[in-house]
C-alpha cells in the first residue's frame, strides 16, 4: 500500500490511507524527501488520518520525516490524527515533539503558508 | 466459551505486526471497548510484536477474550525465543532501549494495560502477558 503523493500548487499532500507495514513507512519517508526536491515545493501536509495505530515506530518516523523535509527547505505539517489515537500516543508518552500538526487537511495548508512566511521573514 | 476465545498470531514479518493489531482491535470491539481502548490496545500489540520482531526476531502473539466476574476483557501475550531481557529494571523504564527504538515500548505498554507482566530468562527468550478490561 504505497502512500500517494499529490502536488497542489506550491504543495504536496501525502494522504496515508490505510496501515502501513514499517517498510512501507520507510520507503513513504524517503520518497517523500524526494518529491520535494523534485518538485520544488514550499510546504507539505502529512495526512495520517487513516492509520489505524501511531505506535512508537511511526511517530518516530514522522518525526523523521518531518525533519527531512524541513532540511530540504521546505515546511511539513501532519494532519488528521484521530482523538483516539491522541489519547493512545499520550499514554504511550508520544508527543511528537517537534513537530507541527493541525486538525484537518484546510487547516495544515494554512498552517503552512504561515510557517512558510515565518520562515521568509526571518531569513530577510 | 469465552475462555477458548483464543488466537495465536506467528510474529515473522513486519506484516504480521499489523495483521495482530488488527486482530486485537477486532476482538476489543467484540469485547464491548469504546474506541479509546481498542486504539490503546492496538497500540500495545503494536509495541510488543515489533519488540519480538526486533530483539527475537520471531516469536507469537495471542490474543484472547477474557472474563472476570462479569467483566469483560482482552488479554495479550507476546512471547519468544530470543535473547531475553538482562536488566528488566531499566527495560521498563522511560527512554531505555537497546535497540534503537524510541524506549517506551515496554514501560509505555504498561501505562495503557491495565495488567501488566514481564517474565525473561537471559539466553531463553521473553514473555509479556498484558490485560486490559472493558470499565
Amino acid at each position: 500500500m504505497p502512500v500517494p503523493i499529490l502536488k497542489q500548487g506550491n504543495y504536496l499532500i501525502a494522504p496515508i490511507q490505510a496501515s502501513l507495514t514499517d517498510e512501507q513507512m520507510l520507503l513513504f519517508r524517503s520518497k517523500l524527501a524526494e518529491e520535494v526536491g523534485r518538485t520544488r515545493v514550499s510546504g507539505v501536509v502529512i495526512d495520517v488520518s487513516g492509520l489505524d495505530v501511531i505506535d512508537s515506530f511511526t511517530a518516530r518516523t514522522l518525526q523523521d520525516v518531518t525533519r527531512m523535509v524541513k532540511l530540504r527547505g521546505a515546511e511539513a505539517v501532519v494532519v488528521g490524527i484521530q482523538p483516539a489515537l491522541a489519547f493512545a500516543m499520550i499514554q504511550l508518552g508520544l508527543g511528537l515533539e517537534g513537530v507541527a500538526t493541525a486538525l484537518d487537511l484546510e487547516e495544515g495548508l494554512e498552517l503552512i503558508k504561515w510557517l512558510g512566511l515565518n520562515r521568509h521573514a526571518r531569513g530577510r | 466459551m469465552l475462555v477458548a476465545d483464543e488466537l495465536s498470531i506467528p510474529i515473522v514479518s513486519e506484516a504480521d505486526i499489523v495483521e495482530a493489531r488488527q486482530r486485537g482491535r477486532q476482538l476489543a470491539v467484540e469485547s464491548g471497548f469504546g474506541v479509546s481502548d481498542q486504539a490503546l490496545i492496538a497500540t500495545a500489540i503494536s509495541e510488543l510484536a515489533r519488540n519480538i520482531l526486533q530483539y527475537a526476531k520471531r516469536g507469537e502473539v495471542v490474543i484472547s477474550a477474557e472474563r472476570r466476574g462479569n467483566r469483560a476483557g482482552v488479554g495479550v501475550v507476546a512471547s519468544d525465543r530470543g535473547p531475553g531481557i538482562a536488566d528488566l529494571t531499566r527495560a521498563l523504564e522511560d527512554g531505555f532501549s537497546t535497540g534503537n527504538g524510541l524506549g517506551l515500548g515496554l514501560p509505555g505498554t504498561r501505562r495503557i494495560m491495565d495488567e501488566f507482566e514481564l517474565e525473561s530468562e537471559v539466553g531463553g527468550g521473553t514473555r509479556v502477558t498484558v490485560k486490559k478490561w472493558v470499565v
